[in-house]
């Protein structure tokens, strides 16, 4: 098992024809995810190195069997397109697309929740892999390797640096996933908590939050009260100043909210080790596991 | 971005937002200029920080001779650091009723809220802190809106006066459609007045949300006319994602992440960072040869520390852009480079086939870090 995503998730594309879904297309396939068909407007008949696209996901689900939208649109239309493949039944939406305002996030995220049973992971995040099964994102498969640690992250490259570090001792990973960035994320570290302490081939997880809200005070308390495995967290912007937007639009300390301190704090209480530098996570995780 | 007051103030004009008339002094001649003001005018300094008040940048002005005595004491002053370049000059309000409204994204519901508060005038967070009874919270759902039976309901529980519930409801509303449609990140009115001359919202702070500059055709205009250090200046023309620190050990990175973890590494070795410096995912050549450029305009740096873990960036073209930005130059600081990821292997190879004393390969990062704050000293 793996959480999310596995060697029969079917994946509809929507930005196919689009320099990076394109890139990133093609290369999950060469991975082994099972890229069923790819989404442009007016484009619908035509086909990516084999890969049919579609005028609508409604028409890719119909034709095809897909289950998960992995989406490449640019920002300004990232709301509709995210909105229309929830609307279609995906079950899981991955939306990589940076940038997208923080209305349109607020917006789909409710429109989702309210109307659908879509799970929506991003926007603005690297996207989800089950190493030696299907890749969903823009991750670096070559990094991982296939085994019992749950990876779940807000930062795209720190993801690639946990995994990593957790290669490079031998130590493999069921899912690695990055919720991304944003103030608004779809799924949240309590989300994919969930998922992980129910599945069975996870055996740690490796959290990695970042200054910003209250995401991971709210994982923190969750970790507590439901979480069985060991956790290992490591939290990036101990030295960032107050009121500034550290890259992701969602990194930023506001008062004395959001601080990485806080966020430390409240893991240590709920017995969760955190190490105070990334390269320090794969130890830490052989020494809970 | 945070706005400045005046700028917040042209956003209610733009949304009906009813404020008080003012006059907008970029230097001192602006005031030989006729202006339509009815004495006494406040005169307040514009400036990006809180505290302004108490520092001495707001006065009462009862003629001209007054105005021209504080508009020359306020314009140029220091306020914890930052230079008074205007100042607004307003027509003074005769104030009833001091209240409080804001509009925000709580991050953790994934919902607008509004706090609405009969306490205005003073600092909101000791409000919230000492007696929090006297804040309304109401939690929006942004795929339906604020409904006017929610707003009355507000105003009746916040307990301002009843006598104007239908021109604080209309305002209240005008100040959720521009949080709204205007697409900020935050609408503060403090105080929003009963005043002489009606319901005022008397001060403003507005925050905007960058990403949807694209929609937005004044975003622009606002956002050259705040001040930004001239390192971070060129980097938003170089497309890079740059802000300037206090310490003095350069960074460059790819990825948010990846970067802030970067500055608490290096903090953990001693040292401090001079910025942070994201290049973002794909950066290529020239991306790199920019940023080392940025860095350049700092004084401040004294030692560069490039850590790059490559998934869609590719490590052969961040070396090839080190190679190509550094043959041949001076180079005014040692330069310490991690490269782990994608092409890492041949990113490394040509960085060795190009060498360069000034240029240190590091193994991991931790070491870069190490070799980084010691080149410093």
């Amino acid at each position: 098992m793996a959480i999310l995503i596995d060697e029969d998730s079917r994946v509809v594309v929507q930005g196919i024809t689009g320099r990076e879904g394109r890139f990133h297309a093609l290369r999950n396939r060469d991975y082994g995810t099972k890229i069923v068909a790819g989404t442009r407007p007016g484009k619908g008949g035509e086909e990516v190195e084999s890969i049919p696209i579609f005028n609508t996901v409604k028409e890719a689900i119909d034709e095809t069997g897909a289950n998960v939208a992995l989406t490449f649109v640019p920002p300004a239309f990232a709301r509709e397109a995210v909105l229309e493949a929830a609307y279609a039944d995906c079950q899981l939406i991955v939306c990589i697309t940076e940038g997208i305002p923080a209305k349109d996030e607020a917006e789909m995220y409710n429109l989702i929740k309210n109307n659908t049973k879509s799970k929506l992971l991003g926007p603005n995040c690297p996207g989800l892999i089950s190493p030696g099964k299907s890749n969903v994102g823009i991750m670096p498969h070559e990094i991982t390797l296939p085994g019992g640690v749950g990876v779940i992250s807000r930062s795209g490259t720190l993801t690639y640096q946990a995994v990593h570090e957790l290669t490079q001792l031998d130590i493999g990973q069921s899912t690695c996933i990055g919720i991304g960035g944003d103030p608004v994320p779809g799924m949240s570290f309590i989300d994919v908590l969930k998922d992980f302490q129910e599945d069975d081939e996870t055996n740690a997880i490796v959290m990695i939050g970042e200054i910003g809200g209250t995401a991971e005070e709210e994982a923190a308390e969750y970790i507590k009260d439901n979480i069985t495995k060991p956790v290992v967290s490591y939290i990036a912007g101990v030295t960032a100043p107050p009121g500034k937007k550290m890259g992701h639009a969602g990194a930023i300390v506001s008062g004395n909210k959001g601080t990485a301190k806080a966020k430390m704090e409240a893991l240590e209480e709920a017995n969760v080790l955190v190490v105070s530098n990334p390269t320090k996570i794969g130890k830490a995780v052989k020494e809970v596991m | 971005m945070d706005l400045f007051e005046y700028q917040g103030k042209s956003l209610y004009a733009k949304y009906d937002i009813a404020h008080p008339n003012s006059f907008l002094v970029n230097k001192i001649e602006d005031l030989e200029q006729s202006f339509d003001l009815n004495y006494p005018v406040v005169v307040k300094a514009q400036v990006l920080v809180g505290g302004r008040g108490k520092a001495g940048g707001i006065k009462l002005a009862n003629n001209i001779e007054e105005l021209n005595m504080y508009a020359n004491k306020i314009l140029g002053m220091d306020i914890k650091g930052h230079t008074v370049e205007r100042i607004l000059v307003e027509e003074a309000s005769e104030i009833k009723e001091e209240y409080y409204l804001s509009f925000t994204l709580d991050r953790s519901a994934k919902k607008y809220l509004m706090m609405l508060s009969a306490k205005g005038g003073m600092d909101i967070e000791a409000v919230a802190d000492e007696n929090p009874d006297d804040l309304t919270m109401i939690h929006i759902d942004p795929s339906k809106g604020l409904d006017e039976d929610v707003v009355i309901e507000a105003i009746l529980n916040s307990n301002l006066n009843q006598d104007y519930q239908p021109e604080l409801a209309e305002i209240i509303t005008r100040l959720f459609k521009l949080f709204v449609d205007g697409d900020c990140d935050l609408v503060e009115v403090n105080p929003l007045a009963v005043t002489g001359s009606g319901v005022m919202a008397l001060d403003s702070k507005v925050s905007l949300d960058m990403n949807a500059k694209y929609r937005h055709e004044d975003f622009d205009q606002i956002e050259k006319e705040i001040p930004i250090p001239p390192s971070e200046k060129l980097a938003k023309e170089k497309g890079l994602n740059f802000i300037k620190l206090d310490g003095s050990v350069g960074i460059i990175g790819n990825g948010a992440g990846l970067v802030m973890s970067t500055l608490d590494v290096v903090a953990e070795f001693g040292g401090s960072a001079a910025n942070f410096l994201d290049i973002g995912g794909g950066a290529k050549a020239e991306t790199v040869s920019a940023a080392l450029e940025v860095l350049e305009t700092d004084d401040s740096v004294s030692s560069v520390f490039i850590n790059i873990f490559g998934g869609i960036t590719r490590c052969d073209l961040v070396a090839q852009g080190i190679v190509e930005a550094t043959k041949g130059k001076d180079l005014k600081w040692q330069i310490v480079i991690r490269l782990d990821g994608t092409n890492a292997t041949e990113g490394l190879k040509i960085l060795r086939d190009n060498p360069n004393e000034k240029i240190i390969i590091a193994e991991t990062m931790n070491q870069a870090a190490e070799l980084a704050v010691k080149g410093n000293n």
